[in-house]
């Protein structure tokens, strides 16, 4: 369970963030989730919802996107957009396989609402 | 500088963070800020400062990762009586000492972690450890992670390469199953194939398929620790990997 672990520097980012801003409260945080990032959406919410108490984040609404693999063809160029729940990879344009994942793998902080 | 041991290596300043502040045409007092940081940011950075180490000593850094018990502690053991390289172990096994103890006993240098329990390791506390190495002695070092196929896959913790285990009686689809993991692998190892014979059910050359359908370019090899030959492979193609980085 490293959605904890995963939480927690999540906090540290948004409390670094709100500083500067000099917020004195966080009113909505949107991340994105890689379906390929390793972490369950849903383990990660129980686990912000955990570990919010007492902090910036305690009332703010956790938003998640959930974004699929995006994968460039390393022969032909082509842009492919995968379904949620594969987990093998060709191009739908000449059937390669050497592709260059451009998004689906990562964990971001996209945005924050402060106040 | 390195702030936290003095350490000199460099820190080169890469803020990747795009910011801009829309005003909130509702809310006077509130606004919202488009931040786009990875959210292990601090962690990829110790990773990568980190890899600059090791690399400032020649050193190769490999992470090994598996489930608990498909046999990383072994081929370390049994890569010591083979290998051409002089090699040192960062040991994450977090719960005991038991595993840095028996690579001592082969007269590898181990360091054991110490953060109590934890399902992974991240690049601080491979950094502490690193430390605690006498980096200017080894060719290769090697980052036994916790046993787990799911939390070490999100965290870098600076190695160069990673080597992913599957031993034969943790049954089929084991790959398939865990594809974050096995994407990150360099290298997979199938151990234990000394016990297919009793494992009849487990079909090795679909699970390799498999590895290469997730992955078309990731090398892999078979393990059995009584076939010294299958250790040497390993040995070997270390070696060639780190000849490539020289
Ligand atoms: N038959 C057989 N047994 C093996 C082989 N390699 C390892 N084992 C056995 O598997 C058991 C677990 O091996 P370890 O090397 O401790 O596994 P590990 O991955 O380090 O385990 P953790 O650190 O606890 O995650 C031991 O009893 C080993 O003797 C092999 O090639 N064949
Ligand atoms: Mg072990
Ligand atoms: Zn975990
Ligand atoms: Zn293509
Ligand atoms: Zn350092």
């Amino acid at each position: 369970m490293h959605e904890y672990s995963i939480v927690q520097s999540l906090l540290d980012v948004i409390e670094e963030n709100a500083k500067k801003h000099n917020a004195t409260k966080v009113k909505k945080i949107v991340v994105k989730i890689g379906v390929l990032s390793g972490v369950e959406p849903h383990l990660l919410e129980t686990a912000f919802n955990t570990f919010k108490e007492k902090t910036i984040c305690e009332d703010a609404e956790f938003e998640m996107i959930i974004q699929p693999i995006v994968a460039k063809c390393e022969e032909c160029g082509h842009i492919n957009r995968y379904e949620q729940n594969q987990i093998f990879f060709e191009c739908k344009n000449c059937g390669g396989v050497e592709l260059d994942v451009l998004d689906g793998e990562e964990m971001l902080l996209m945005s924050l609402e402060l106040e | 500088m390195c702030k936290d041991c003095g350490c000199s290596i460099v820190e080169h300043n890469h803020d990747h963070r795009v910011e801009n502040i829309h005003a909130n045409p509702q809310l006077n007092d509130s606004k919202t800020i488009e931040v786009i940081t990875k959210i292990l940011d601090k962690n990829d950075h110790e990773a990568a400062h980190n890899r600059e180490h090791f690399e400032k000593h020649g050193v190769l850094a490999i992470n090994l990762m598996s489930s608990p018990g498909s046999g990383k502690t072994t081929l370390l053991e049994k890569l010591a009586e083979v290998a051409n390289f002089k090699f040192g172990v960062i040991e994450g096994d977090l719960e005991t000492n038991r595993d840095a103890k028996r690579l001592q006993e082969k007269g590898i240098e181990a360091y054991q972690i110490q953060t109590g329990s934890a399902c992974h390791l991240d690049a601080f506390m491979v950094h502490k450890a690193l430390h605690h190495m006498n980096l200017d002695d080894i060719d290769v070092c090697f980052i036994e992670n916790v046993g787990n196929l799911v939390c070490p896959a999100s965290y870098d913790v600076g190695a160069h390469l990673n080597i992913v285990l599957v031993s034969v009686p943790e049954g089929n689809d084991k790959i398939a199953k865990y594809p974050v993991m096995f994407r990150q692998a360099d290298l997979i190892l199938f151990t234990k194939t000394d016990l297919l014979p009793y494992f009849e059910d487990y079909d090795i050359e679909a699970e390799k398929k498999v590895a290469r359908k997730l992955k078309p370019n990731v090398d892999i090899l078979e393990v059995n620790t009584k076939d010294i030959n299958s250790i040497k492979a390993v040995a070997n193609w270390i070696e060639f990997k780190k000849k490539m980085r020289s």
